[in-house]
């Protein structure tokens, strides 16, 4: 990495949940996981590397149907619907969570690779909350 | 900001919410000197089915359980201040939730008051339930239902305010409905006014769920933090004539509104984001922008309508059999080793032919699968872990069984179990189904 030139190239593999946020909501056994990104310059990358494919792959263990992936670029924003991955749903899952809605955490654990100089302002340095404002100002 | 305002707000978003949460909610509303409503959402579709079973087993109950915990801290204050309450809290009873209003008033001295009762959402009442149809239009069979009721839109509602109601009590009403309706009655919108009905219906949405939008189920410490957790305000809604709209929480409260929260709260229980379906409209919320609009505000625009389903969505309650549950906890060395042994030599001990499932919590519990694949594949370095047993059956003695195995593990277990706790309960299971709108009449009636 460090032998790089050019500091765009240089990416660096981290947890989902560094450049994203989310939440679960369930209807029977189909779940629905959004995946905001913290800052519009995150969007892309989530849009190109958490694909359906790599969802469904998060949930084999649970045997998942179709997963279909909903684009909002104006929220920065994908909503994942994943269906039969709730093993019955609220009503008859054995799990302890048998709404789903710990998995919106599951999905953020997913690696995906971002360039280096987008990780420096996640969350709540202040940095980064200048830079939203600077962003929100129409 | 033009007049003609009005503002409603959240003070329940499920069954169990916390009771105090009303009060700053209606102090805010009562200052604004503004046009206001409350509204409180405490019916899921599992609660609705307990419900029935609570009414069949006493007349005068089948409503919410913390009806008057809920209400009695603000109903002076609304009345006094012409805050208009809607709630679904009649569950499965609401007119008998409605006299338990009328008798609070009473009893506080309130001033006299107009409640509303909106009946027609039991279709086992309206002897309806041959008429549930599954997705493809064919009968929807479900043996031996609990409870069958369609979700009602705001235009009932709508019209009990009209008619001067100071309370409207609805039992399975469509969750963003209880907000779309003051929204409706107070800017006299058209019933195929598909956009401002989707722009009423979205900031319905985003209150249904009380502070989840305000701060609520959002914390995620040091990546984001939220103020006073302990003391998260509720969310109101300013609704302009023209669908805009600008969502914000009660003064002096904790919590936040921002960009984060209410993006998390217009995607959470939606699928299709073009086509999100209620008895009012489909909303469709692909072009809506959020734009901050002050300290905990953040104005929403752009959220389009087509015109409403033909048909209602039904949810039918029905026995789900038995759940019987068993924890025991083990630390230290080897302790996974233990917890491992002991879930082994509990499904040993049970009938094969049951549907269990195995956890350790610390390894993997809520993450895995009933098959235990996830489970297997993990080996942390934890030392203070919790084996957790879950059966489901027809049958409450094998329910039983299950629990009783966990406990017998005390002495006939690996070393060094503690802490054992239990749990055998009833289940209700439920199944969406769909009924053709001009089947269901909901009604209105007026107690005072």
């Amino acid at each position: 990495m460090t032998d790089m030139t050019n500091a765009m190239d240089d990416t660096v593999e981290v947890p989902l949940h560094r450049i994203a946020h989310g939440r679960t909501g369930d209807k029977g056994d189909r779940l629905n996981v959004s995946v905001i990104a913290h800052r519009p310059a995150h969007f892309p990358l989530i849009r190109d590397q958490v694909t359906a494919e790599r969802v469904r792959a998060l949930f084999a263990h649970r045997g998942p149907g179709p997963v279909v992936r909903y684009e909002l670029p104006r929220l920065h924003a994908l909503n994942l619907v994943i269906d039969d991955v709730l093993e019955g749903g609220v009503n008859l899952a054995l799990n302890l969570d048998g709404h789903g809605k710990t998995l919106s955490f599951l999905v953020l654990s997913m690696p995906v690779r971002v360039p280096r100089h987008l990780l420096e302002t996640v969350g709540n340095d202040p940095q980064a909350k200048q830079q939203d404002k600077q962003e929100e100002t129409p | 900001m033009g007049d003609g305002r009005i503002l409603v707000g959240c003070g329940a978003g499920f069954s169990g919410d916390r009771l105090d949460a009303p009060g700053p909610v209606v102090e805010t509303l009562a200052r604004s000197g503004l046009p206001a409503a409350i509204m409180f959402e405490t019916l899921g579709e599992r609660t609705l089915a307990l419900a029935q079973l609570d009414r069949a087993r006493d007349p005068e109950r089948g409503y919410e359980p913390l009806l008057e915990p809920l209400l009695e801290p603000v109903l002076d204050s609304c009345l006094r201040h012409g805050i208009r309450i809607l709630g679904n809290f009649g569950a499965a009873n609401p007119r008998a939730a409605a006299q338990r209003i009328l008798e609070m008033g009473r009893r506080l001295g309130c001033r006299p008051m107009r409640v509303a009762v909106v009946t027609g959402d039991d279709l086992a009442a309206a002897s309806l339930l041959d008429r549930i149809e599954a997705e493809d239009g064919t009968p929807l069979t479900v043996t031996a239902p609990i409870s069958a009721n369609a979700y009602v839109g705001a235009g009932p509602m709508a019209r009990a305010l009209a008619l001067g109601a100071d309370v409207v009590v609805a039992g399975r009403v469509a969750d963003p409905s209880l907000a779309l309706a003051p929204f409706l009655h107070h800017h006299g919108w058209a019933e195929d006014d598909w956009r401002r009905i989707a722009c009423g219906t979205l900031a319905g949405h985003l209150l249904e769920c009380g502070s989840q939008v305000t701060g609520g189920y959002f914390a995620d410490p040091g990546v984001k933090d939220v103020p006073d957790p302990h003391r998260i305000g509720f969310p109101i809604v300013a609704m302009d004539a023209d669908g805009g709209f600008t969502i914000g929480k009660a003064e002096d409260t904790g919590g936040l509104v921002d960009r984060r929260t209410v993006s998390e709260q217009i995607l959470y229980e939606v699928h299709d984001p073009a086509a999100y379906l209620t008895p009012d409209v489909t909303l469709d919320i692909t072009c809506v922008e959020l734009v901050p609009d002050g300290p905990d505000r953040v104005r929403v625009t752009g959220a389009a309508g087509r015109p409403r389903p033909e048909r209602l969505k039904v949810t039918v309650g029905y026995d789900g059999g038995w759940l019987g549950e068993g924890e025991i906890s083990y630390a230290g060395p080897n302790a996974v080793a233990r917890a491992r042994l002991a879930l082994d030599v509990v499904k040993r001990r049970l009938p094969a032919d049951c549907r269990v499932r195995g956890d350790i919590v610390g390894v993997s519990s809520v993450f895995g699968d009933d098959g235990g694949q996830r489970l297997a594949g993990r080996a942390p370095a934890v030392e203070d872990v919790r084996m957790r047993i879950a059966v489901a059956t027809p049958e409450r003695a094998v329910a039983e069984r299950a629990a009783q195995e966990v406990l017998a593990l005390y002495t006939c277990g690996p070393a060094g179990g503690g802490g054992v706790r239990t749990a055998v309960r009833q289940r209700i299971a439920t199944a969406s189904g769909y009924i053709p709108r001009a089947l269901v009449r909901p009604d209105i009636e007026i107690l005072e």
